[in-house]
């Protein structure tokens, strides 16, 4: 066993996937030389050529398009976004190509690419640097959403999304690219679509996925020593497809969830996931569910991120907001309730 | 390299028949680049496609009128530039065409009816992409530009010297992708033909409100893509042009643009009222620039066309049209699980229950009640 972070952790991946697949691609801006921003592609041009790990010009919907057409002749490319705000231009290309053309071509033209998106804040970056873009793609079907938050995570889910025949959005939260863990590579970690209990707990369901999952289990820790509350931490790994059967099982035997997703939270990742909680679980939850997220604002400059972000405070607030040591409260009658 | 006289088109369109049948003298440049007359063979099979490609398109057009079509956007007028460039292609060559390119579609020998699916309602796409090796046909504009430079891309790649034609609109040639399709092209020497067929209309803007562009030929020059305008009514030039640029981007040169100059006689779609935005006399003038009428009196003054074959022909269109007439009359076949089978290789979990409320509610045994099956008391 040896010190692997996160983003050696991706660079392992894309290289094993180079080695065993000659139709697997690498591209993006600056992946080539440079080795990307945040060198995820480090030395793969140089071991594996520069037509394995390609340079592309400068143009995010001309790399998802191009992607698209290589996909047609059967390469997998795995395409780099750089950074998520530098993904929108690319929409169009994901949401009405990518995710489309299986579907409309009855499965004749899967789309087998991969668009590794560096997403979310915690990172000191300037404007369009770190946007919490995944719920543009979890509202598109036909799109894979994963976003793992652990070493060993980065590297099963990227091998795997790469050998999936269906579009993947790989969303590496950037805060996470310098987690280091003791793994040995290759690994092998759940599937997609499977959810991990990350910290078992008898109170309370913290759901959480990506860049905000180091902090919910430091919420739990502290939880535990200060409050005698035991909180369970799910980190859901893949946004889509979602793994209702981890979550509701966690949270009937809890009876209490908070949701924890550093993006905006109207409209979002965590609505959605409140409202599957409710309407699966109404009856064990002893609680409503809550949610906690970032601002609804635009994503807030350097020296104010850490007001935007979720922190450990902000969580144990809301946890404590789950009438901790009461039972529900059934006494109201409809009557009451309306007047 | 300061020179860009090998990438600049020739100053005047390409023409080699003129409007009224007879052979045009062609400028030099245009023979420096081996753009001569075509063999009377190809010209009458390019003659051959108009004639049952226009047939088609009119059948269309009543198929809409008759509310067995959502919409169909006409390419008559345009007939020259959807035949003549399939025709060209090889065998194992991609086409990657817009909504208006029903006529390049039955040209390159989809079924009628295929070519009519996604207008129809009944599945998106509606042919066999891989076996037609044609994409399914694009809305939002210019997109399949970049797909074409990647297709092409992989097909240089797998070794073969198989080309991507892609067909684009004026109005397309404004768009983001448009650019950026021309610009891998030519960064990676992808074999893409990209063909613009100015029909000088997107819906209702003209093209002076388009672009600035004397030509839209010459946005390939500033990617460093060889460029060419041609008569788009001429069959005959298309032919030859469309020739030479694949001829061109097989060898290993990188793509060609070509802008045909050419025009739609109908309106954007049957929805469309074209009268309020362009004039009858406009419209008439381009009626005396028919590619049909124009190359069938080039091939019957040069003696290889004569009255049976033309009846001959026009049966053999009208033979098509009673057919597809007769297929698209009876309803589709619709099956409403297949909704939830191609979205994914394997369904989603939650696209599994969404198809089994979908099934249940098919076989008539849901109720307002039970119409869920996510609630924790239906588990």
């Amino acid at each position: 066993m040896s010190p692997t972070t996160y983003a050696k952790a991706l660079n392992a991946a894309l290289r094993d996937a180079l080695t065993e697949d000659p139709d697997v691609l690498v591209m993006g801006e600056d992946v080539g030389a440079l080795g990307g921003v945040f060198r995820i592609t480090d030395g793969l041009t140089r071991d594996f050529g520069e037509d394995r790990c390609v340079d592309t010009p400068l143009a995010e919907a001309g790399i998802a398009g191009f992607a698209v057409g290589l996909a047609m002749q059967g390469f997998r490319p795995v395409v780099e976004m750089q950074f998520d705000a530098f993904g929108y231009p690319a929409f169009e290309q994901v949401t009405s190509h990518i995710a489309k053309m299986r579907n409309r071509t009855r499965g004749a033209l899967p789309m087998p690419l991969v668009i590794r998106i560096p997403y979310a804040g915690g990172i000191g970056g300037v404007e369009h640097h770190c946007d919490s873009s995944e719920g543009y793609y979890v509202h598109t079907p036909g799109l894979h959403v994963v976003t793992p938050a652990t070493p060993a995570d980065a590297y099963s889910l990227l091998r795997e999304s790469i050998a999936s025949d269906d579009p993947v959005v790989f969303m590496e939260p950037k805060s996470q690219y310098y987690t280091k863990a003791d793994l040995e590579l290759p690994t092998s970690t759940e599937p997609i679509g499977q959810a991990a209990v990350r910290r078992e707990g008898s109170d309370v369901t913290l759901v959480t996925y990506g860049p905000q999952l180091a902090t919910a289990l430091k919420a739990a820790e502290v939880a535990a020593a200060e409050e005698d509350w035991d909180v369970e931490v799910i980190d859901l790994r893949t946004l889509v497809p979602f793994d209702d059967a981890t979550v509701e099982a966690s949270v009937r035997r809890t009876g209490r969830a908070v949701v924890l997703a550093e993006a905006q939270g109207f409209a979002g990742m965590g609505a959605e996931i409140a409202a599957r909680v409710q309407e699966r679980c109404f009856h064990s939850l002893a609680a409503p569910v809550l949610r906690v997220s970032g601002l609804d604002i635009p994503y807030p400059p350097p020296k104010l991120e850490h007001t935007h972000l979720p922190g450990v405070d902000r969580i144990l607030d809301t946890i404590a907001r789950l009438q901790w040591d009461d039972e529900p409260d059934h006494t109201h009658t409809p009557a009451e309730v309306s007047a | 390299m300061s020179d860009i006289t090998h990438l600049l088109p020739c100053p005047e369109p390409v023409q080699l028949i003129a409007a009224d049948g007879t052979a045009v003298e062609t400028s030099e440049q245009a023979r420096e680049r081996g753009y001569a007359m075509p063999e009377a063979e190809d010209l009458l099979a390019v003659w051959r496609a108009m004639v049952i490609g226009r047939r088609f398109d009119a059948q269309a057009t009543a198929l809409t009128k008759q509310g067995r079509l959502a919409v169909y956007p006409s390419s008559r007028g345009q007939d020259a530039c959807q035949v003549a460039p399939v025709l060209a292609l090889g065998e194992q060559d991609w086409l990657f065409p817009t909504y208006r390119d029903s006529m390049a579609l039955v040209t390159h020998g989809i079924d009628p009816v295929e070519v009519l699916t996604l207008l129809r309602g009944d599945w998106h796409c509606g042919y066999d992409p891989q076996a037609t090796r044609t994409a399914p046909q694009c809305t939002p504009l210019a997109t399949q530009a970049v797909h074409a430079a990647g297709a092409a891309h992989g097909l240089a790649r797998r070794g073969t010297d198989a080309l991507a034609l892609c067909l684009i609109g004026d109005g397309a040639t404004s768009e983001g992708d448009f650019h950026e399709g021309l610009n891998f092209a030519a960064v990676f020497e992808a074999p893409t033909v990209f063909l613009v067929q100015n029909n000088k209309y997107a819906i209702s803007v003209p093209l002076a409100k388009q672009t600035k562009a004397p030509a839209l030929a010459y946005k390939g020059v500033g990617y460093g893509v060889r460029s060419e305008q041609v008569d788009g009514n001429d069959p005959a030039a298309v032919l030859a042009v469309m020739r030479a640029a694949y001829a061109h981007a097989r060898a290993g040169h990188g793509p060609v643009l070509v802008e045909a100059h050419t025009y739609r006689m109908e309106a954007h779609t049957n929805a469309d009222d074209a009268t309020r935005y362009r004039t009858k006399d406009e419209v008439d003038g381009w009626t005396g620039q028919d590619p049909i009428v124009r190359l069938q009196a080039y091939l019957v003054e040069q003696g290889h066309l004569d009255d049976a074959r033309i009846e001959e022909v026009r049966a053999e269109a009208e033979e098509l049209a009673a057919d597809l007439r007769t297929r698209m009359n009876a309803e589709p076949t619709v099956e409403p699980l297949e909704l939830f089978d191609h979205v994914y290789a394997e369904p989603t979990p939650q696209l599994r229950e969404q198809r089994e409320m979908v099934r249940t509610e098919l076989a008539g045994t849901a109720t307002a009640a039970h119409g869920s099956t996510q609630t924790e008391d239906a588990r």
